[in-house]
């Protein structure tokens, strides 16, 4: 089973989170993560999916988002070949003796201390998956008292923009 | 209708349940099937005036059935319109068979109102979270300016593509707001683009296929049906020689009679139909979807075949079998691309396969392995032979609509069907209590001249039957024929071969109701046939009645079973063709 990064974009209408979850659910595929916000048109939202599933899977995933009518476009984005990005907060267990050890922890993944109590340290990181797979490895040993992760964002690299074609095809008369 | 009012010249103010009827009109829909209550209630008012016929049932259910019998009979799209909540909900099991068979319904729900959405209120139910997963795509519509274009939309999607169920809900003061009447110029749907045209590079490759093929075969799903794609497939097979196998749902669209037709595959296949997608070595694969029911154990599946699939639905193409030649398309059109391609090479006979041997090998197999009952001469009546008298009295002209279970089976294999749209069932979900009211939809769309039979079994008849109210109230005349053998017969059947013949649940008492004095109560002439001998005598007279609905019980022989089968789970190479060939196997094996 692979992970595979897939962006969709998707007009911004009532429900359309619960119809792609839904289609989720119903067929019996799994969700790695989604996340979902506008883009710069107000009729377009973007939604980045992980999935981890095999190739077949995978094309009858896409084919079966395909039919959903609000459903505009939907490209895969090579992990190579795209920026990835999750936001994680981590609060973590620290006191006197250990404060220090887990901030310079931090530094070194260039993450930001956001909030310290007399026994946590709150670390707000972005990054690929695997760094803050990474960090949380590191982290453990002190104790994670709770954590949250955005899902992944993505976007391919270079010039090329998915969206271009999408907003054309909104004006299209059918 | 009367219309609302009018502001300015060329203005017109509506109420939104007006421009709900207004909008049917402008669609050009001509009957609705439908039941009134609170939320839907201000619709129900310019329907008096309106153009439309109204079709009141007795059950929701029965009003979903009758719209998806309708569309599956005239091609159009069928539509019903409920209340909100009990009455909404009533629709979802009409909303999933229509889903799985992409029958073009649309259905209209009344809702409570925007601000009592949420608020748990009277007869308020989530409904198109309800049915997001088994309606092609739903709306709740959020103002009453909103109305025209989501219900145009929802026609527009419904019948276009894959067909298919489409919901509406529209919430009660929506109804009841005032709007500017205006009837939008387009749809617009910027994510649906359904794919018509086959790629051409794909359609020469598909041909180049077949040229090379020894044992073709074409593997003739229901989407031929939707498309209407008869007369296309007619031309292609014949001109290329490919012999013909069709499923449960597109029984008929090829028709039976034709020396090129080998029969239904599948579960309770005929025989020969069953071993021609096992024997093929190229599956022409034209608007099918490799269904559990036909394919039985997927691994097991036409080993040698390699494979052709038209489909206008994308995801059916690559979703349970791996596919060579892959058309995306609207298979009425694909199929007119394939014949132009060799109209062009109309000096070239090399497309034609060499396939005169399987041919002959497959009218041989038919020969030998005819279906097989027996009718005793005398004494209890075999299903099979009541519904193959059904179809001697009424005949190749005559619509046959069937339930769900062993009738279903005996009708799909003993009537020779001989144009799309004769036969009408539930083939995805299986929903039993669907003949009643889908024939009662059909008879509505065909017309008085030609005949609606409903070839219904005990158990599912009494689900639905409340729906001859309807059919007597509009006068609807369908022809009811109920094959009664007191059992949940394919739940026997299985119990029988499966569960060591532990019968479970599955009795039901032949003489309650008792149908005779049912029809008496729906004041309709019911016949009872209980022997060989009184068939044709009753039937005669049953057919002789043509201006009101008749209900006809056959009281036949219960242990009769459905054979062919192919037992679940099992390579269709292991198709049995009576019992007795079962219990020899199950010997053999020590069980």
């Amino acid at each position: 089973m692979d992970r595979h990064t897939l962006s969709v974009l998707v007009e911004n209408k009532p429900g359309v989170l619960t119809r792609i979850a839904g289609m989720f659910a119903r067929r019996n595929y799994n969700i790695h993560s989604l996340a979902v916000g506008p883009t710069d048109d107000p009729r377009v939202s973007r939604l980045t999916l992980v999935v981890g599933t095999e190739a077949v899977q995978l094309e009858q995933i896409v084919k079966q988002l395909n039919k959903l009518v609000h459903v505009l476009k939907i490209v895969e984005l090579d992990a190579g070949e795209s920026v990835q990005r999750e936001l994680q907060l981590v609060k973590v267990a620290a006191d006197a003796a250990t404060r220090s050890q887990i901030i310079e922890l931090a530094d070194v993944f260039r993450a930001k201390i956001v909030d310290v109590d007399h026994d946590s340290i709150t670390i707000e990181a972005a990054g690929n998956p695997g760094k803050l797979e990474a960090m949380i490895e590191l982290l453990e040993p002190y104790g994670i008292r709770e954590m949250v992760r955005s899902g992944t964002i993505a976007l391919a690299r270079g010039t090329k923009s998915i969206t271009d074609g999408a907003k054309l095809r909104m004006q299209r008369v059918v | 209708m009367s219309g609302g009012k009018h502001t300015a010249p060329g203005t017109q103010v509506v109420t939104g349940a007006q421009a709900v009827i207004k909008s049917l009109e402008a669609l050009g829909v001509d009957v609705v099937f439908g039941y009134p209550g609170g939320a839907i209630m201000p619709a129900y008012d310019p329907l008096l005036d309106a153009e439309l016929t109204h079709v009141l049932v007795r059950h929701e259910q029965g009003a979903i059935h009758m719209a998806e019998g309708y569309a599956h009979a005239t091609g159009e799209v069928g539509v019903c319109i409920v209340t909100s909540g009990p009455a909404a909900t009533n629709l979802v099991t009409g909303l999933a068979d229509a889903h799985m068979d992409s029958i073009p319904v649309l259905a209209i729900t009344g809702q409570v109102a925007r601000s009592a959405i949420g608020s748990d209120a009277f007869q308020e139910a989530d409904v198109t979270g309800i049915t997001m997963p088994i309606t092609k795509h739903n709306e709740l519509v959020q103002s009453p300016e909103r109305i025209a274009a989501a219900i145009k939309e929802a026609y527009h999607v419904a019948r276009s593509g894959r067909p298919g169920p489409v919901l509406v809900d529209i919430p009660k003061d929506v109804l009841n707001a005032t709007l500017v009447w205006e009837w939008p110029e387009r749809v617009d749907l910027p994510g649906y683009r359904p794919t018509v045209r086959g790629h051409g590079k794909m359609i020469r490759e598909a041909l180049q296929l077949i040229a090379q093929a020894q044992r073709p075969v074409i593997y003739a799903g229901g989407g031929l049906v939707r498309a209407g794609a008869d007369e296309e497939l007619h031309a292609f097979a014949t001109r290329l020689g490919l012999p013909v196998v069709t499923t449960l749902m597109a029984r008929g669209v090829f028709p039976d009679t034709h020396e090129l037709a080998v029969g239904m595959p599948g579960m309770h296949g005929h025989y020969a139909g069953v071993k021609a997608l096992q024997q093929t070595d190229l599956l022409v694969t034209l608007g099918a979807r490799f269904d559990d029911r036909v394919t039985g154990s997927l691994e097991h599946f036409a080993p040698h075949a390699k494979v052709i699939h038209v489909d206008v639905d994308p995801a059916e193409i690559g979703k349970n079998r791996a596919v060579d030649v892959p058309i995306v398309g609207d298979v009425k059109v694909v199929l007119g691309q394939l014949l132009k391609v060799l109209d062009d090479k109309a000096d070239d006979a090399s497309f034609a396969p060499d396939a005169a041997d399987w041919r002959r090998h497959l009218a041989e197999m038919k020969r030998d392995h005819p279906l097989r009952f027996e009718q005793p001469e005398t004494g209890v009546l075999k299903p099979q032979t009541a519904i193959r008298a059904v179809h001697e009295t009424w005949g190749d002209e005559a619509v046959y609509v069937s339930g769900v279970g062993q009738h279903q089976m005996w009708s799909a294999q003993h009537i020779p069907y001989t144009r799309g749209r004769q036969w009408i069932n539930s083939g995805g979900l299986g929903t039993m209590g669907f003949a009643v009211p889908a024939a009662i939809g059909a008879k509505v769309g065909v017309g008085r001249d030609t005949p609606v039979v409903a070839i219904d079994g005990d158990g599912c008849f009494q689900m639905t039957f409340q729906e001859l109210a309807t059919a007597v109230q509009h006068d609807i005349p369908v022809v009811f024929c109920v094959v009664n053998n007191g059992y949940l017969g394919m739940v026997r059947q299985w119990q029988h071969l499966f569960y060591d013949d532990r019968l479970s649940q599955v009795a039901l008492p032949q003489d309650c109701p008792d149908l005779m004095k049912l029809a008496d109560a729906y004041g309709i002439p019911g016949f009872r046939v209980q022997t060989v001998d009184e068939l044709d005598a009753t039937l005669a007279k049953a057919h002789e009645i043509t201006d009101q609905p008749v209900l006809v019980e056959f009281r036949v022989d219960p242990d009769e079973m459905v054979f062919p089968m192919v037992p679940s789970g099992a390579s269709n190479d292991e198709v049995l063709e009576s019992a007795d060939e079962w219990r020899a196997r199950l010997a053999a094996s020590g069980q």
